[in-house]
């Protein structure tokens, strides 16, 4: 039923640090690796080895440059997926039926053999969050990695999504941000965690945490002038060779 | 927005046909034998050719009676549900006028307001998009209400009819446009609130997740089509309004009433590939794009 539940029990998504990022794509890597092999129809690639390669995935890394009015310019990698939102509206366009938000946890998922691949669902979401398999015909999008977060069949370190569990700089966290003590939801009170554009009204649960503040460096310093400056000694064995060679 | 031929097509077609059926019901012209029939297998060929030619766009159209399930929250499901039902009262009110010669004006009635639903309920699947600001305004179903009228008074043979809602639904048609052309701009969103970063400074996109192509670029990232859009825009506004005005207001003869449908439905094509092609989603800025 594409109607959105009033409240889910919890709010399960993800908490991604912008000032953490190292921006080395791991995490998208590891996403398409689980969701290809795992549930669902496999994340397909059309043309991969010829001269325009192109594919489905679930979890993209951005770099953005942003120039603050005075000082350095600034790189910031961003990672986006499915921000699982409360009031999803790719839920409520769908036709079918097969997409839908969980009341017992708030995932945002595709029921996959109800999906008529109309793409409506696509066009609702402001963050491009969701990707039509050219190969399979039906939408893909971040599952939350549903198939690893309750499955006994693996060690309990592994219970969290595979970005999660993948990135090298510890900069996803996942939790219930529903819970105002979980550590997520501290995480996000600490370091004033954001909504991707708010004035869209889809009240996103995944939270981004903003770059911290940059250190200042001392005006005007020039950090490449000792090696620009000219390299001269006056005096000593290198100072008369200098001038020696100087005369020849 | 890609301006997938199917979904022109689609728009384009059962917005003409759904408009006769609208007039057919309401009795203009009050015809019956013949003469309803082959208004009728007109109106029925546009309205279920384009309703066909939307299944093209699917991913998995085998699957396409899903879609009548979810009326309560979803315009595409309605926009199903109208149809289906629109076609089917006026089949049997047609039936009536082409077999029987006799009319059943209250059936012909709801379907001419199921016809207009049909419409409507089309339009609210683009009108309802926030992503799209461009779409996202009521002008949007007055847009498509009033071609599908007019063009329907068009092909239905009310000249006098037609003439004052072509008129009206160019002056809608141009409203639209210049509306439109703000309304990016206007809705708020931009680089800044799409990445949060705006606070730190002016934001640029640096590096794309990937150097090819992907499905989002694809989908909603056209921007060839806007080079000649004021061009486009002339044109489309000449042939679906101007020359079958021009035609109506001559003396009546058949060449020019078929020039007159030939033109506006060649200018409706076209206004909705601009529809399309001009519309600016959203996640175009995560690209750096519009």
């Amino acid at each position: 039923m594409t109607q959105l539940p009033e409240q889910t029990e919890r709010k399960l998504g993800l908490v991604i640090d912008l000032d953490t990022c190292v921006g080395c794509h791991a995490c998208v890597i590891s996403c398409k690796g689980w969701n290809t092999e795992n549930y669902g129809a496999p994340l397909s690639d059309q043309d991969p080895y010829g001269a325009d390669p192109s594919g489905t995935f679930l979890n993209r890394v951005h770099s953005y440059e942003v120039q603050p009015e005075a000082g350095p310019a600034q790189l910031i990698h961003f990672p986006k997926s499915c921000l699982h939102c409360e009031d999803a509206p790719c839920v409520t366009v769908c036709p079918t039926g097969a997409s839908y938000k969980r009341v017992e946890d708030g995932i945002v998922l595709v029921n996959e053999s109800d999906c008529i691949g109309c793409g409506l669902c696509a066009w609702s979401c402001p963050y491009g969050a969701r990707e039509l398999d050219a190969a399979a015909g039906v939408m893909k999008k971040c599952t939350l990695c549903v198939d690893r977060i309750y499955n006994d069949n693996l060690p309990e370190e592994d219970r969290i999504p595979s970005c999660v569990r993948t990135c090298p700089a510890g900069a996803r966290h996942f939790g219930d941000l529903g819970d105002p003590d979980s550590d997520v939801s501290q995480l996000v009170a600490e370091r004033g965690g954001m909504d991707l554009m708010p004035e869209q009204g889809t009240k996103p649960v995944n939270k981004y945490l903003p770059p911290r503040p940059k250190d200042t460096l001392n005006d005007e310093t020039n950090i490449l002038a000792p090696l620009l400056a000219p390299v001269e000694q006056t005096d000593g064995f290198l100072g008369w060779l200098d001038k020696a060679l100087e005369k020849l | 927005m890609h301006p997938a031929p199917s979904v022109i097509a689609f728009t384009t077609l059962s917005g003409l046909g759904f408009g006769l059926l609208f007039w057919l019901g309401l009795g203009y012209p009050n015809v019956t034998g013949w003469v309803a029939f082959v208004l009728f297998a007109i109106a029925y060929l546009m309205a279920v050719g384009g309703l066909l030619a939307s299944t093209f766009h699917l991913g998995r159209p085998e699957r396409f009676l899903k879609a009548f399930s979810q009326w309560r929250s979803s315009w595409l499901s309605r926009e199903g549900i109208c149809a289906v039902a629109g076609l089917i009262v006026m089949a049997i009110y047609g039936a009536g006028l082409v077999f029987l010669g006799t009319s059943w004006p209250l059936l012909g009635a709801i379907g001419a307001v199921l016809s207009l639903l049909t419409v409507f309920t089309t339009s609210m699947i683009y009108a309802q998009l926030k992503t799209v600001a461009r779409w996202h305004t009521r002008l949007t179903p007055a847009l498509f209400l009033s071609l599908s009228i007019a063009g329907g008074a068009l092909l239905a043979g009310q000249v006098a009819m037609a003439t004052a809602l072509l008129v009206l639904a160019g002056i809608i048609q141009m409203v639209w446009w210049l509306q439109g052309d703000k309304a990016f701009a206007q809705s708020g969103t931009n680089m800044a609130t799409a990445t949060g970063l705006g606070s730190i400074g002016t934001v640029r996109a640096f590096e794309p997740p990937h150097t090819g192509n992907n499905y989002l670029l694809n989908e909603f990232v056209y921007v060839v089509g806007r080079k000649h859009a004021t061009k486009l825009r002339m044109i489309s506004l000449v042939l679906m309004i101007g020359l079958p005005v021009l035609l109506l207001l001559a003396p009546f003869a058949h060449l020019f009433a078929l020039l007159a449908v030939l033109s506006h439905l060649i200018g409706v094509i076209i206004s909705r590939w601009l529809f399309f092609a001009q519309a600016e989603h959203v996640v175009g800025l995560y690209y750096g794009k519009r």
